[in-house]
């Protein structure tokens, strides 16, 4: 297998969640695409794991690493949504403007 | 390599049918109408995901995903839609009307990424494919030469447990709090 074909996949999988966070008015929406992106990166490791082969298993470790700090930022992601919604009836990305001058 | 000997080989067949499982449910993930079906969708673009990382034996990091994101986090994902009361069923006004800018962005990231990979690592082929990585030696990678981001990410996530809590809670009056008191 070469390893292109998985860093185009990546890359594809990565655009599609960039046009996702760009293009979706929900949050929970605009976290499903930022999942989407991690996902990408993950493969990305792991097929430059397989092409070096190093001693650690660099690659799969750090990918370890990511996969627990995407569920950490989902766990607060998603109670910040929940926060925002309850407070101004809202999850649409559209309304947070408080900060806007 | 060309076409037809990177067909020949069994392992690309299988590595064809999890690249379209995956792009078709990334796909659906970020243009579904519907909420939940592009929760669902996520789930197969993961699985499939795991299925790559078979292939390229990381077992252990596969059966990782397997556990986290498709056993929790899509399970706190539906939560938070059922809770934010995203509307279920289609909804015309989940996307925003402009969405011509945003293909344009991730069409032009999408080939400057692979013009990149294309130029860097043409004709590399991974190794060792079928031999299974160690599990033992991600183990001692973990608690040997990685153990201080081992205990950073572990403190992260009781800080990320302690946080969500915090904040997701729902905040009390102090006559509410004084009431619960007595109660």
């Amino acid at each position: 297998m070469l390893v292109n074909q998985f860093l185009i996949l990546a890359a594809l999988l990565f655009s599609l969640g960039v046009y996702g966070v760009l293009v979706r008015r929900n949050a929970v929406m605009v976290l499903l695409a930022i999942e989407l992106m991690l996902n990408a990166v993950n493969i990305n490791l792991i097929a430059f794991e397989s092409l070096l082969q190093t001693e650690l298993a660099v690659g799969q470790v750090f990918s370890i690493f990511v996969i627990t700090v995407a569920a950490a930022e989902v766990g607060i992601g998603l109670a910040i949504v929940l926060m925002i919604f309850r407070n101004r009836r809202s999850a649409n990305v559209d309304d947070f403007n408080l900060m806007r001058l | 390599m060309n076409l037809g000997e990177w067909i020949s080989q069994p392992v690309n067949w299988v590595f064809a049918l999890l690249a379209l499982a995956s792009a078709y449910s990334g796909v659906r993930v970020v243009t579904s109408q519907n909420v939940i079906r592009a929760a669902l969708f996520l789930v197969g673009a993961l699985a499939s995901a795991a299925g790559l990382f078979l292939l390229l034996s990381a077992e252990f990091v596969a059966l990782t995903l397997v556990l986290i994101y498709i056993g929790a986090v899509i399970v706190l994902f539906l939560f938070g839609i059922m809770i934010t009361r995203a509307p279920l069923g289609r909804d015309i006004d989940l996307d925003h009307k402009r969405r011509a800018p945003a293909a344009i962005v991730s069409a032009v990231l999408f080939a400057v990424l692979s013009w990149a990979s294309i130029r860097a690592f043409t004709g590399r082929e991974v190794g060792g494919v079928g031999d299974a990585t160690d599990t033992g030696l991600i183990g001692e990678a973990l608690l040997g030469r990685f153990v201080v981001p081992f205990e950073v990410v572990s403190f992260l996530l009781l800080a990320a447990l302690i946080g969500g809590i915090t904040i997701a809670r729902k905040d009390l009056s102090p006559a509410e709090e004084e009431a619960r008191e007595t109660v």
